[in-house]
């Protein structure tokens, strides 16, 4: 629950979290080691200086660590974690709904896990899809189309396989559908981070929510065109978020764009835990304004409180069906618990 | 001893020319991001060996190979050289783009698999495009800040451009990468042409400048984001946190972090 410093209480639904093992142990190859250490290198480019992490800890940080880096330390009430598997570069998947859901097992009232799965494995992918909603009853799943499988490197999402694994999706009630959008590295003779696919995807599947991670970044013009067009496109502000420390003005400008052409009522906060931690994304959040200057050009938009509320928790509440008043009843009675030292 | 400093002078003279090349998808010079991590000349051969790298291991081989590539071209511009050996260092794709830039196989060839049959002349165009709209935005906002009204700017000579002075470090610098994208386009040739165009080369009117304005700030906020993570991710890479009395620090990877590959080949940077 966060506080603000007038004493209102905002709920927090974190959209974009993770549990991951990126340990040297569970890395397969040199792509498993340089793929952590990007994350790590996005962790101390973006974060201020006394948020930063060792990287022993960052590679793989335990179960006290999350919770309290979300719950007591940090403000969110909600975290929903996301599965990604990397089976190429980690033994046992970098984050695995197996491992997460182990972890939450303590404290399930506060963790929404998500699966994950990848259309190019065809049939098991299908299997996969199916064990993920029985055993673990999944209301969303992650799709990272920028994952190797060998000598693949990468998939979009309106690939006939994909479209298969959509269709289950929906069949099953699967319905949130996260999808990071960052840089994909084919093909290479096209500018590498299309958005593209987001639209057939979203066109054909209208049950289905697609909440795009990134918004899209560095297509934030394409990605606000099809979410403007598609009444189900969502926008995740991880990785933008960060911004608002280190670029303050240009993070105003992204914000600006969003809720002029996306909306309030269509964007999600997600930290990226553990890249970065939500202590102080959502502080500077709330107190946040958009210069004059960039939302004169913009309409005269701003980040209003009701505004806030929406993008820190409400609208993640609504996809994920969470009455919140009813929630909020269940956290009081069970509240955050701070291990003895 | 003479010989030593005229070694210095050549690695100089090859770093200036490396200020003229460019990531493509940012715009900027590759020595601004420090993306050149080694430089060595063999006066005798005429032979030149460049290193570079970049911000991630997972940075798009396509930017690196076009990079890679302008690179050697500029250097085997330079009247004494014979040769250049571009290498791309810690890279997911390092030998197939030095393998590509070094030697006689097209892009296209060296990555088959991945390419669906396109080429790279398509993209190179794109970025252009990109570079034109970053570099006017920033001209038609410092002319704005400096007064200029739509009326003075959509009919703007590029004689008039040419005697506005910018107070501002951005402006002042985009100035003349603007002009010189303008008329390596031949949107723009004599002083009486207009100095403010579209990249398909239509005139700009008065009531749809906001409107332009707004696409180009789109174009620009997608080139800061790259930019930005690109400057930050390159600054941190091979650096990690340590946590001291007095809270978190980052260390630089020259505190043994990260060996240098062959220190017996590292030369720190000669500066002109």
């Amino acid at each position: 629950m966060f506080v603000t410093k007038d004493g209102k209480e905002v709920f927090i639904v974190d959209g974009h979290t993770h549990f991951w093992d990126g340990s040297p142990e569970n890395q397969s190859n040199v792509h498993g080691k340089q793929f952590i250490e990007c994350f790590y290198a996005y962790h101390t480019n973006l974060s201020p200086p006394e948020e930063l992490w060792e990287k022993p800890r960052f590679e793989k940080y335990s179960e006290d660590d999350i919770y309290r880096d979300l719950f007591i330390d940090g403000p969110d009430d909600i975290a929903i974690i996301q599965s990604t598997y990397l089976k190429d570069f980690y033994k046992n998947g970098f984050s695995s709904i197996e491992r997460s859901t182990t972890m939450a097992e303590r404290h399930p009232e506060r963790f929404i896990i998500n699966g994950s799965f990848d259309p190019r494995d065809g049939e098991k992918a299908l299997e996969d899809i199916h064990y993920m909603k029985e055993t673990f009853d999944i209301q969303g799943v992650k799709m990272y189309t920028a994952e190797w499988n060998g000598d693949s490197k990468g998939w979009a999402l309106n690939d006939p396989a994909a479209y298969k694994c959509f269709e289950l999706c929906d069949k099953l009630g699967i319905r949130n559908i996260h999808v990071h959008k960052g840089p994909t590295i084919i093909p290479l003779s096209k500018d590498a981070f299309d958005v593209h696919d987001v639209d057939y995807a979203a066109t054909d599947f209208q049950n289905l929510n697609w909440i795009i991670e990134h918004c899209g970044l560095p297509r934030l013009d394409d990605f606000c065109w099809i979410a403007t067009q598609e009444t189900n496109v969502y926008g995740g502000l991880a990785v933008a978020l960060p911004f608002i420390h280190s670029r303050p003005r240009y993070f105003a400008e992204v914000m600006a764009e969003l809720l002029w052409w996306v909306g309030e009522d269509k964007l999600l906060y997600g930290s990226d835990y553990a890249i970065w931690t939500p202590k102080w994304l959502v502080e500077k959040f709330w107190d946040f304004q958009i210069p004059e200057d960039i939302s004169a050009e913009r309409g005269g938009v701003q980040l209003t409180d009701e505004v806030k509320e929406k993008i820190l928790g409400l609208n993640a509440a609504k996809l994920y069906d969470i009455d919140v008043a009813t929630k909020k009843k269940q956290l009081s009675a069970a509240p955050v618990q701070i291990a003895a030292e | 001893m003479l010989a030593k400093i005229h070694k210095t002078e050549l690695e100089a003279e090859v770093w200036d020319c490396l200020d003229r090349v460019n990531d493509p998808e940012l715009d900027e010079p590759i020595t601004d991001m420090g993306f050149i991590e080694r430089i060595e000349v063999d006066q005798a051969s005429g032979q030149v060996e460049v290193d570079f790298r970049l911000p991630t291991y997972w940075c798009s081989p396509n930017f690196a190979f076009l990079m890679g590539f302008d690179v050697r071209l500029a250097v085997n511009r330079l009247p004494w050289v014979k040769d250049t050996r571009v290498t791309l260092n810690d890279h997911c794709f390092a030998d197939r783009v030095n393998e590509g830039v070094n030697g006689s196989r097209k892009f296209a060839d060296v990555f088959a698999e991945y390419c669906n049959g396109g080429n790279l002349d398509r993209l190179r165009l794109t970025f252009q495009e990109k570079a034109f709209i970053r570099r006017q935005e920033t001209v038609l906002l410092g002319l704005e800040a400096r007064g200029f009204t739509g009326d003075d700017i959509v009919g703007m000579t590029l004689e008039t451009l040419d005697r506005v002075a910018f107070q501002g470090q951005e402006e002042a610098r985009q100035k003349p990468r603007y002009r010189e994208i303008l008329l390596a386009r031949g949107l723009a040739a004599q002083p009486g042409d207009l100095a403010f165009v579209t990249w398909e080369g239509a005139p700009l009117t008065k009531h749809g400048l906001r409107d332009y304005l707004a696409r180009l700030r789109g174009v620009r906020i997608n080139m800061e984001f790259n930019g930005a993570l690109c400057r930050g991710l390159q600054s941190t890479r091979y650096k990690e946190v340590e946590i001291g009395a007095d809270g978190p620090t980052l260390v630089d990877f020259i505190h043994n972090r990260v060996p240098p590959r062959d220190p017996t080949q590292t030369e720190p940077r000669a500066t002109p």
